[in-house]
């Protein structure tokens, strides 16, 4: 147990120190970064010296050193485009992102365990069958689409809700949050189902696969003979062994809600961070692509080590043959 | 009953319409209307010259006039008729979307293409060499797997943005948005093929033919390739839809296709701004056209993928 931990964790590492060149080498090899620094009027001595304070004459390995340690740090450098440090815009936005994941990673997960169970349970009845069809469709319509959809029934032909930005915040300690306000609250739902949906029909499928697994099984045909009621079988008995691949799955989707909260952005003009990132490729602003991905690797890395420390918790079967076998 | 197909006489034609896959294609009323789709959509982007009533990129045909005229009414000020109406600048819906389908098609193909090239070359290697080949394949596969491969097409963009000089870029567009597909994609048929590679490498033809002193080279080519690639042929379909998507993605959030050159996204992407003054038309019929392009392609892979299994037979 504790080799395989260590093992993960060695693999995290890597990984990270992969992306990190990765970034170091778009800040090397995209453009000069000195060119991008000073100015129209420079002199031969301005670069040399230049240079020098940044490291650039020193061999390629201490160079990465170097910026490995900067990153650590949260240093990514100046914005081409704004020229205010990466670390203060970057936390500028994060909560706008973050609010917007957290809210539509709890309408995934329990949209699509209840609409799984529902689905499962009633496997032949008509309104089964539609939310799976209708399902099949989600999986085909690209995100944006999704939006613009959205946008174009509840804001332009109901004007119930807002199609842009967050609405009023309140500033609490840095963090601004949506949560407090009214106008916040409605910007809040557009964008929040457009993410959730798509990744709330693959956890519905997931539910319902597995569920239609466990209640074939023979327990749960003993349960029955037992004269247990229906509704403690499904949610007692079976429902309990339906989670385990349900929360890996979950976790790993965290990280794409993250990823995919960029579509969402900038169909809703959302100003979080994946708006900026997007931005960022627009005009070739390379420390913020930088700084972006290496905070979303970090983000990654983390959740896949603890969704795979989870699965082995809450899994006893799995700790004979991981620890043993490899994968 | 096979005496038919065992004459001399029989045409290759006729071996195919009889083979396993015919026959459950001919069973299949989904496959058949998705193939029906594909194939309209894809003779439409082909023939788009001949088949669209106007060239929308031609500035001498346009006439700013024709602006905003509503789908098969004439227009108030010029009395012309669009089948599908008219965006702000005048050019017909309906010929836009036959050139832009020409690029969502050209770029997704292309995409799936050098994927699939790269995928199956490596996983090939990885599967059938072995050793380190294999270790560096497989991690740099798992690095690139952590992260959603839009993510990596977005990346791979705006790093080749900035290493091509500005003047060339929207030359470029078509070009770097293949590569960043193609580039985010590779991982999924190599995973497949080394898969399947490491169960061939170990069968008698294969120890057969090392005994008769033939190449690692042409083992790996003429061998084990022809062996694994149904999984590969699955793999290239859905990708196919998912590449497409993922070009409308990046051309909608503006890093893709120019609007000198619009996509099926780009078109979506100029559509929206008008969606909140009322000309619907301008967004849903290029929408439309992705969405059925998309859906159809994802259910004909869903069925070969249920046909060539022989699993579920």
């Amino acid at each position: 147990m504790l080799a395989y931990i260590i093992r993960r964790i060695i693999q995290s590492i890597i990984v990270l120190l992969a992306v990190g060149f990765v970034a170091f080498a778009m800040f090397n090899f995209v453009g000069d970064p000195v060119d991008n620094m000073l100015g129209q009027e420079r002199t031969q001595a301005d670069i040399e010296r230049l240079r020098e304070q940044l490291g650039l004459d020193k061999p390629f390995i201490v160079q990465y050193w170097h910026f490995l340690e900067q990153a650590a740090q949260g240093n990514f450098g100046l914005s081409y485009r704004q020229g205010r440090p990466v670390a203060d815009i970057i936390s500028e936005r994060l909560p706008a992102t973050l609010e917007l994941a957290f809210v539509s990673g709890l309408l995934a997960l329990f949209g699509g365990i209840a609409l799984g169970i529902f689905t499962a349970i009633r496997r032949r009845g008509i309104s089964a069958n539609v939310i799976m069809t209708l399902s099949l469709i989600g999986v085909s319509l690209p995100t944006f689409l999704i939006g613009v959809i959205l946008i174009y029934v509840f804001s332009v032909e109901l004007g119930w809700l807002p199609s842009f930005g967050r609405g009023e915040v309140v500033d609490i300690g840095g963090w601004s949050t949506g949560f407090l306000t009214v106008s916040g609250l409605k910007a809040m739902v557009l964008p929040a189902i457009t993410l959730g949906l798509y990744q709330m029909t693959l956890i519905m499928r997931l539910v319902r696969t597995e569920m239609l697994e466990v209640l074939r099984m023979d327990y749960i045909r003993f349960a029955r003979a037992r004269g247990l009621r229906e509704k403690s079988i499904n949610f007692r008995h079976a429902l309990k062994n339906t989670l385990v691949p349900v929360i890996t799955i979950t976790g790993l989707q965290l990280g794409s809600i993250i990823a995919f909260a960029i579509i969402t952005e900038t169909v809703f003009q959302w100003p979080g961070v994946g708006l900026l990132f997007i931005n960022a490729v627009q005009f070739v602003d390379i420390p913020i692509m930088a700084a972006y991905l290496m905070m979303i690797s970090v983000m990654f890395v983390g959740i896949n080590l603890i969704v795979d420390m989870l699965y082995f918790a809450i899994d006893p079967r799995l700790r004979v043959d991981r620890s043993s076998g490899g994968h | 009953m096979t005496t038919s197909s065992n004459s001399p006489n029989t045409s290759r034609l006729s071996r195919a319409w009889n083979s396993d896959l015919a026959w459950s294609f001919r069973q299949t009323p989904v496959a058949m209307v998705s193939a029906f789709v594909v194939s309209i959509l894809i003779l439409g982007a082909i023939l788009a010259p001949l088949l669209a009533p106007y060239n929308p990129f031609d500035p001498a045909t346009l006439n700013l006039m024709n602006g905003f005229t509503p789908p098969s009414q004439p227009n108030a000020f010029t009395g012309d008729v669009f089948v599908l109406g008219t965006d702000d600048q005048g050019r017909d819906v309906l010929s836009t979307i036959l050139y832009g389908m020409r690029i969502s098609l050209f770029v997704g193909f292309a995409a799936v293409f050098l994927a699939m090239l790269l995928g199956v070359t490596l996983g090939l290697m990885a599967g059938y060499i072995g050793g380190w080949v294999e270790t560096i394949i497989m991690r740099i596969a798992d690095i690139q797997l952590t992260f959603p491969s839009i993510l990596v097409a977005m990346l791979i963009f705006g790093i080749a943005k900035g290493v091509t000089p500005p003047e060339y870029r929207d030359q470029m567009a078509i070009w770097v948005l293949i590569l960043a597909i193609g580039l985010s994609d590779w991982v999924q048929f190599a995973r497949v093929v080394r898969g399947a590679t490491l169960v061939e490498k170990n069968k008698e033809y294969v120890q057969a033919a090392r005994l008769i002193g033939r190449s690692q080279f042409s083992i790996m080519l003429r061998h084990i390739l022809p062996n694994v690639l149904n999984p590969v042929l699955v793999i290239a379909t859905i990708s196919l839809a998912l590449a497409i998507i993922a070009e409308a993605t990046l051309s909608f959030l503006g890093v893709g296709a120019p609007p000198t050159k619009p996509s099926l996204g780009t078109l979506i992407r100029i559509g929206q701004e008008f969606m909140f003054s009322g000309e619907w038309w301008i967004l849903f019929f290029p929408a439309a056209t992705l969405l059925a392009l998309a859906l159809s392609i994802n259910l004909l892979g869903d069925w070969l993928r249920d046909a060539l299994n022989p699993r579920l037979r």
